[in-house]
């Protein structure tokens, strides 16, 4: 292992570093309100918007991201739509996290018992109060497992950005293996970077289920009876 | 009729055209009485409550709150609720709050009380009960019984002109039992209206004003406590009691 290159090199993986976290960050981000948009439109049941968020859901969950940035990056520019590399990048994560945070988020408000509702409409509570006020925050307890697991398959996904030519770190490492055949150093350095940035969310997320397992509000410990 | 403050007739419900769950029922509770409404399981008396509480809708018949039909079409349904409090067998509490939010949430929210003016409500009622201390924890710190109880105080602090209990002791051990009977005695004693779903039968026996007997969606049997439980009329409500051991079994 030649530590001078991945000396020399580690800044180059650093920007790149940069460059896939935000990306990964607006993606998310976007995921997150496309998510909770479509299930909103599910819950309310909306005529129109309810088939509609359905059909992108079916559609974003069984294509791959790489077809879906093929078609954002190859694909638009026939409709005279051209888009940055930057910009497919992140179009393309919320296409793809949209329906996932949709489908967890919905997850969460099914996993709300009926009689909850009940309890809130018997004090005189509509029903736009008892879903913001009783529904949402218990669904979104329950929904965090599922969203730290979504972000995580996300940013694992931006990998294949490198397909609109990005430049990320899959990118740089196939650039500095063409150019110096320096394979095992730059896959190294690929790996290495991805888990300094996955392993602390990882991290995160697990101290976050844990605090949020059985939507354990006021979780001390301290649990008497039934 | 006079002085009835809920009343309801010919009420008819049933499930997806199923055969009805309840049939023409007519039923009328005065200010301050204490029903308590007894029968098998799947007799109907949970739906019975949970129709007038309107969280069911009636197929036919009327329901009436101090003399104004309130399952008309278009009458204002929240409003109707916040004056019919219920409580439910298994407490309902909502788990991401204190007790003390858990408490005051409706007040403020729906009644559009002054919070202040609603915590110290909350907390006094609290108090009244002996739980004043744990309201600053959240549901699942709490036994069966203590939730039970807030959950009563949380219908109260509404003011409502009746109260409904749907079962408030069956999902609890038995020495919780007494804690939440407790409370509904006091209440009972000072002259709130209250129509009381149970399988307890002494208890029943000692709060009722009057026992409604319900079996198969219909009211077979109804009469004071004492002549109930000691002299029944009706075949059905002699093999009930004679039996209701088993029933509670089922629970």
């Amino acid at each position: 292992m030649d530590l001078s290159f991945i000396s020399a090199y580690t800044p180059m993986y650093i920007e790149a570093a940069g460059l896939t976290i935000r990306i990964a960050l607006y993606g998310i981000a976007g995921a997150f309100g496309v998510g909770i948009l479509c299930s909103l439109i599910k819950e309310l049941n909306i005529p129109v918007l309810k088939q509609l968020a359905q059909i992108y859901i079916e559609l974003s969950r069984n294509t791959p991201l790489l077809i879906q940035l093929f078609f954002l990056y190859f694909g638009l520019p026939k409709l005279g739509i051209v888009l940055s590399s930057e910009t497919c990048a992140v179009t393309g994560l919320i296409f793809l996290g949209g329906s996932y945070m949709a489908e967890g988020f919905r997850a969460g408000i099914d996993g709300v018992p009926q009689i909850q509702r009940e309890s809130a409409y018997s004090l005189g509570m509509t029903k736009k109060q008892t879903f913001w006020r009783i529904v949402v925050p218990q669904a979104v307890a329950t929904s965090v497992p599922v969203f730290c697991a979504n972000i995580i398959f996300l940013i694992k996904e931006t990998s294949v950005f490198s397909a609109v030519a990005l430049a990320d770190l899959m990118y740089v490492t196939k650039d500095l293996i063409g150019l110096y055949y320096k394979t095992d150093e730059a896959l190294f350095m690929l790996v290495v970077s991805y888990l300094v940035i996955l392993l602390p969310i990882s991290l995160l997320s697990s101290y976050m289920e844990r605090r949020v397992r059985y939507a354990g509000f006021g979780n001390t410990g301290i649990v008497s009876g039934h | 009729m006079e002085g009835a403050i809920l009343q309801t007739i010919q009420l008819t419900k049933s499930f997806d055209g199923m055969q009805p769950v309840l049939k023409e029922i007519s039923f009328s509770i005065n200010k301050g009485e204490v029903v308590v409404i007894v029968g098998p399981s799947g007799c109907g008396k949970s739906t019975f409550l949970r129709c007038l509480n309107r969280l069911e809708e009636i197929d036919a018949g009327e329901i009436l709150l101090d003399g104004e039909n309130i399952s008309e079409a278009g009458k204002n349904i929240y409003e109707y609720r916040e004056k019919v409090g219920m409580v439910f067998q298994s407490y309902e509490l909502f788990p991401h709050k204190t007790v003390l939010e858990n408490v005051t949430l409706a007040p403020v929210l729906v009644q559009k009380r002054n919070k202040r003016q609603a915590r110290e409500e909350a907390e006094k009622l609290l108090k009244r009960i002996g739980l004043l201390e744990k309201k600053d924890m959240y549901p699942r710190q709490l036994s069966g019984g203590q939730k039970q109880r807030v959950a009563i105080v949380r219908a109260l602090i509404m003011n409502p002109e009746i109260l409904l209990l749907d079962e408030i002791t069956a999902a609890l051990d038995p020495e919780m039992v007494r804690e939440v009977l407790q409370v509904v005695s006091e209440l009972a004693r000072e002259g709130m209206t209250m129509i009381i779903v149970t399988h307890e039968m002494d208890f029943a026996k000692a709060v009722a004003d009057r026992v409604i007997f319900l079996d198969k969606g219909e009211i077979v049997e109804e009469g004071e406590p004492k002549e109930f439980f000691s002299y029944p009329k009706t075949e059905r409500a002699k093999k009930f009691l004679n039996t209701f051991h088993y029933e509670a079994l089922e629970i």
